[in-house]
Protein backbone atom coordinates (compact mmCIF):
# COMPACT_ATOMS: atom_id res chain seq x y z
CA UNK A 1 0.00 0.00 0.00
CA UNK A 2 1.20 3.87 -1.18
CA UNK A 3 0.46 6.73 0.43
CA UNK A 4 1.80 10.16 -1.42
CA UNK A 5 1.50 13.57 0.10
CA UNK A 6 2.91 16.90 -1.21
CA UNK A 7 4.49 19.66 1.62
CA UNK A 8 4.38 22.70 0.72
CA UNK A 9 7.22 24.70 2.05
CA UNK A 10 5.93 27.68 4.81
CA UNK A 11 2.34 26.60 5.01
CA UNK A 12 2.41 25.58 8.58
CA UNK A 13 -1.83 25.93 8.58
CA UNK A 14 -1.40 22.51 6.52
CA UNK A 15 1.73 21.41 8.32
CA UNK A 16 1.17 17.90 9.78
CA UNK A 17 -1.76 17.11 7.58
CA UNK A 18 1.02 14.55 5.85
CA UNK A 19 1.77 12.82 9.59
CA UNK A 20 -1.62 12.64 10.68
CA UNK A 21 -3.14 10.59 7.33
CA UNK A 22 -0.19 8.37 7.48
CA UNK A 23 -1.12 7.96 11.05
CA UNK A 24 -5.21 7.33 10.34
CA UNK A 25 -4.05 4.86 7.56
CA UNK A 26 -1.92 2.64 9.67
CA UNK A 27 -4.84 2.47 12.73
CA UNK A 28 -6.86 1.64 9.79
CA UNK A 29 -5.27 -1.19 8.74
CA UNK A 30 -4.32 -2.43 11.90
CA UNK A 31 -0.85 -1.68 12.82
CA UNK A 32 -0.27 -1.67 16.39
CA UNK A 33 -0.30 1.49 18.15
CA UNK A 34 3.41 2.08 18.92
CA UNK A 35 4.67 1.54 16.06
CA UNK A 36 1.77 3.58 14.45
CA UNK A 37 3.22 6.29 17.16
CA UNK A 38 6.63 5.89 16.06
CA UNK A 39 5.77 6.23 12.11
CA UNK A 40 3.51 9.62 13.10
CA UNK A 41 6.64 10.84 15.08
CA UNK A 42 9.47 10.32 12.40
CA UNK A 43 6.75 11.75 9.37
CA UNK A 44 6.25 14.22 11.30
CA UNK A 45 9.83 15.45 11.97
CA UNK A 46 10.29 14.98 8.24
CA UNK A 47 6.93 17.07 7.12
CA UNK A 48 7.87 19.71 9.42
CA UNK A 49 11.56 19.70 8.36
CA UNK A 50 10.45 20.27 4.81
CA UNK A 51 7.70 23.36 5.89
CA UNK A 52 10.12 24.61 7.66
CA UNK A 53 13.17 24.65 5.33
CA UNK A 54 12.19 23.91 2.02
CA UNK A 55 9.94 25.20 -0.77
CA UNK A 56 8.49 22.13 -1.47
CA UNK A 57 9.02 18.47 -1.40
CA UNK A 58 7.07 15.15 -1.30
CA UNK A 59 6.45 12.32 1.73
CA UNK A 60 5.93 9.17 0.34
CA UNK A 61 5.38 6.07 2.28
CA UNK A 62 4.89 2.04 1.16
CA UNK A 63 3.49 0.20 3.94
CA UNK A 64 4.24 -3.32 3.42
CA UNK A 65 3.34 -7.08 5.77
CA UNK A 66 6.72 -6.17 7.10
CA UNK A 67 7.92 -2.16 7.17
CA UNK A 68 6.41 1.11 6.94
CA UNK A 69 9.14 2.52 4.37
CA UNK A 70 8.89 6.69 4.51
CA UNK A 71 10.78 8.90 1.59
CA UNK A 72 10.85 12.60 2.60
CA UNK A 73 12.26 14.53 -1.08
CA UNK A 74 12.32 18.00 -1.00
CA UNK A 75 13.81 21.13 -3.27
CA UNK A 76 15.27 23.40 -1.48
CA UNK A 77 18.85 24.85 0.43
CA UNK A 78 20.33 21.47 0.60
CA UNK A 79 22.02 20.56 4.27
CA UNK A 80 25.78 21.36 3.59
CA UNK A 81 27.21 19.61 7.17
CA UNK A 82 25.18 16.50 7.89
CA UNK A 83 26.96 15.41 10.46
CA UNK A 84 26.23 18.52 12.24
CA UNK A 85 22.92 18.47 11.61
CA UNK A 86 22.39 15.15 13.05
CA UNK A 87 23.26 17.23 16.90
CA UNK A 88 20.79 17.32 19.19
CA UNK A 89 20.42 20.98 19.09
CA UNK A 90 21.49 22.48 16.70
CA UNK A 91 19.02 24.01 13.88
CA UNK A 92 18.88 26.93 11.44
CA UNK A 93 15.29 27.80 12.08
CA UNK A 94 14.82 31.63 11.91
CA UNK A 95 13.94 32.96 15.42
CA UNK A 96 10.05 33.21 14.59
CA UNK A 97 10.13 29.73 13.93
CA UNK A 98 11.44 29.01 17.11
CA UNK A 99 9.10 30.99 18.75
CA UNK A 100 6.45 28.40 17.85
CA UNK A 101 8.39 25.89 19.44
CA UNK A 102 9.71 24.08 16.65
CA UNK A 103 13.70 24.61 15.32
CA UNK A 104 14.67 23.30 18.93
CA UNK A 105 17.30 20.80 16.52
CA UNK A 106 15.43 18.02 17.44
CA UNK A 107 13.97 16.83 14.44
CA UNK A 108 16.89 14.44 12.47
CA UNK A 109 17.38 12.85 15.97
CA UNK A 110 14.25 11.85 16.50
CA UNK A 111 13.69 10.92 12.90
CA UNK A 112 16.84 8.49 13.46
CA UNK A 113 16.05 7.55 16.78
CA UNK A 114 12.85 6.40 16.57
CA UNK A 115 13.45 4.62 13.15
CA UNK A 116 15.17 1.36 12.57
CA UNK A 117 17.01 2.29 9.11
CA UNK A 118 17.45 5.93 8.53
CA UNK A 119 19.78 7.39 5.70
CA UNK A 120 20.06 11.11 5.02
CA UNK A 121 21.41 12.15 1.70
CA UNK A 122 21.28 16.18 0.56
CA UNK A 123 23.24 18.22 -2.14
CA UNK A 124 23.28 22.25 -1.51
CA UNK A 125 21.34 24.13 -3.11
CA UNK A 126 18.90 21.29 -4.64
CA UNK A 127 17.27 19.53 -2.04
CA UNK A 128 17.54 16.64 0.46
CA UNK A 129 16.14 13.01 0.65
CA UNK A 130 15.45 11.35 3.95
CA UNK A 131 14.91 7.25 4.16
CA UNK A 132 13.21 5.79 7.10
CA UNK A 133 11.78 2.09 7.55
CA UNK A 134 10.41 1.45 10.57
CA UNK A 135 10.03 -2.54 11.56
CA UNK A 136 6.55 -3.34 12.32
CA UNK A 137 6.65 -6.23 15.00
CA UNK A 138 5.14 -9.38 14.18
CA UNK A 139 2.54 -10.61 15.74
CA UNK A 140 3.64 -12.39 19.31
CA UNK A 141 6.74 -11.04 19.69
CA UNK A 142 4.97 -7.64 20.50
CA UNK A 143 5.93 -5.88 23.84
CA UNK B 1 -8.92 10.65 36.00
CA UNK B 2 -10.79 12.25 33.39
CA UNK B 3 -10.17 15.60 31.63
CA UNK B 4 -13.39 16.98 32.90
CA UNK B 5 -12.07 16.48 36.19
CA UNK B 6 -8.76 18.96 35.67
CA UNK B 7 -11.36 21.79 34.93
CA UNK B 8 -11.96 22.78 38.59
CA UNK B 9 -8.55 22.13 40.21
CA UNK B 10 -6.45 23.71 36.71
CA UNK B 11 -9.83 27.08 36.91
CA UNK B 12 -9.61 26.57 33.33
CA UNK B 13 -12.18 27.00 30.23
CA UNK B 14 -12.79 25.01 27.96
CA UNK B 15 -11.61 26.92 24.70
CA UNK B 16 -12.44 23.74 22.19
CA UNK B 17 -12.82 19.69 21.64
CA UNK B 18 -15.54 19.25 24.34
CA UNK B 19 -16.09 16.06 22.40
CA UNK B 20 -13.07 14.78 24.58
CA UNK B 21 -13.43 15.86 27.96
CA UNK B 22 -14.02 12.34 29.01
CA UNK B 23 -10.80 11.30 27.81
CA UNK B 24 -8.43 9.10 30.58
CA UNK B 25 -5.67 11.50 31.86
CA UNK B 26 -3.04 8.57 32.33
CA UNK B 27 -0.35 10.96 32.83
CA UNK B 28 1.04 14.62 32.31
CA UNK B 29 3.95 16.38 30.42
CA UNK B 30 4.86 20.11 30.01
CA UNK B 31 6.85 21.39 27.11
CA UNK B 32 7.18 24.20 25.03
CA UNK B 33 9.26 22.19 22.43
CA UNK B 34 6.63 20.54 19.64
CA UNK B 35 9.45 18.17 18.95
CA UNK B 36 10.06 17.36 22.41
CA UNK B 37 6.70 16.33 22.92
CA UNK B 38 6.77 14.66 19.82
CA UNK B 39 9.32 12.02 21.28
CA UNK B 40 8.59 11.98 25.27
CA UNK B 41 4.45 12.46 25.78
CA UNK B 42 2.99 10.02 25.92
CA UNK B 43 -0.92 8.84 24.61
CA UNK B 44 -3.53 9.90 27.55
CA UNK B 45 -1.01 12.66 28.81
CA UNK B 46 -2.19 15.90 30.00
CA UNK B 47 0.61 18.47 27.90
CA UNK B 48 0.77 21.91 29.79
CA UNK B 49 2.74 24.42 27.47
CA UNK B 50 2.02 27.98 26.88
CA UNK B 51 2.14 27.88 22.97
CA UNK B 52 -1.26 27.50 21.31
CA UNK B 53 -1.24 28.17 17.69
CA UNK B 54 -2.59 25.42 15.36
CA UNK B 55 0.22 22.76 15.66
CA UNK B 56 0.00 22.56 19.16
CA UNK B 57 -3.13 20.20 18.04
CA UNK B 58 -1.59 18.59 15.42
CA UNK B 59 1.07 17.22 17.64
CA UNK B 60 -1.77 16.50 20.39
CA UNK B 61 -3.87 14.44 17.84
CA UNK B 62 -0.23 12.70 16.40
CA UNK B 63 0.87 11.30 19.68
CA UNK B 64 -3.01 10.73 21.24
CA UNK B 65 -2.66 13.40 24.52
CA UNK B 66 -5.42 13.39 26.57
CA UNK B 67 -5.98 16.96 26.45
CA UNK B 68 -3.58 20.38 25.53
CA UNK B 69 -3.55 22.87 28.81
CA UNK B 70 -2.26 26.69 27.51
CA UNK B 71 -1.24 27.91 30.53
CA UNK B 72 -0.18 31.85 31.56
CA UNK B 73 -3.38 33.06 30.06
CA UNK B 74 -2.46 33.28 26.69
CA UNK B 75 -5.14 33.26 24.07
CA UNK B 76 -5.27 30.62 21.99
CA UNK B 77 -5.20 31.14 18.06
CA UNK B 78 -8.72 30.93 16.24
CA UNK B 79 -7.19 28.35 13.98
CA UNK B 80 -6.07 26.09 17.15
CA UNK B 81 -9.06 26.23 18.64
CA UNK B 82 -10.99 25.29 15.05
CA UNK B 83 -8.68 22.20 14.43
CA UNK B 84 -9.42 21.14 18.17
CA UNK B 85 -13.21 21.25 17.87
CA UNK B 86 -12.85 19.26 14.56
CA UNK B 87 -10.34 16.73 16.36
CA UNK B 88 -11.96 16.66 19.59
CA UNK B 89 -9.01 17.01 21.67
CA UNK B 90 -10.07 19.75 24.51
CA UNK B 91 -8.04 22.67 24.04
CA UNK B 92 -8.42 24.31 28.04
CA UNK B 93 -6.91 27.72 29.10
CA UNK B 94 -6.27 28.55 32.26
CA UNK B 95 -4.72 32.28 33.94
CA UNK B 96 -2.67 29.87 36.36
CA UNK B 97 1.03 30.20 35.41
CA UNK B 98 2.67 26.90 33.89
CA UNK B 99 4.41 26.28 37.11
CA UNK B 100 1.10 26.61 39.04
CA UNK B 101 -0.78 24.25 36.56
CA UNK B 102 2.15 21.66 36.39
CA UNK B 103 1.60 21.80 40.54
CA UNK B 104 -1.84 21.53 41.03
CA UNK B 105 -1.44 18.12 38.36
CA UNK B 106 0.79 16.26 40.56
CA UNK B 107 -1.14 17.28 43.41
CA UNK B 108 -4.11 15.56 41.76
CA UNK B 109 -2.04 12.79 41.18
CA UNK B 110 -0.97 13.05 37.93
CA UNK B 111 2.86 12.12 37.21
CA UNK B 112 5.27 11.91 33.82
CA UNK B 113 4.97 8.50 33.19
CA UNK B 114 8.53 6.41 33.67
CA UNK B 115 10.43 5.02 30.46
CA UNK B 116 7.78 7.99 28.12
CA UNK B 117 10.60 7.82 25.48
Amino acid sequence: MRLECRVTGGDFQAAGEAAAKLKRTLRQVGIDAETGRRAAIVAYEAEMNIVIHALRGVLSVEISPECIEILANDEGPGIPDIPLAMQEGYSTAPEHIREMGFGAGLGLPNMKRYSDEFRIESVVGRGTSVRMVIKIASKGSQT
Amino acid sequence: MRVRDLLDVLECRVEAGAAGLDNEVKGGYASDLLSDVMAHAGEGDVWVTVQAHQNVVAVATLVSLACVVVAGGVECEPEAARRAEEEGIPLLRSRLPAFEVVGRLYVAGIRARPGAD
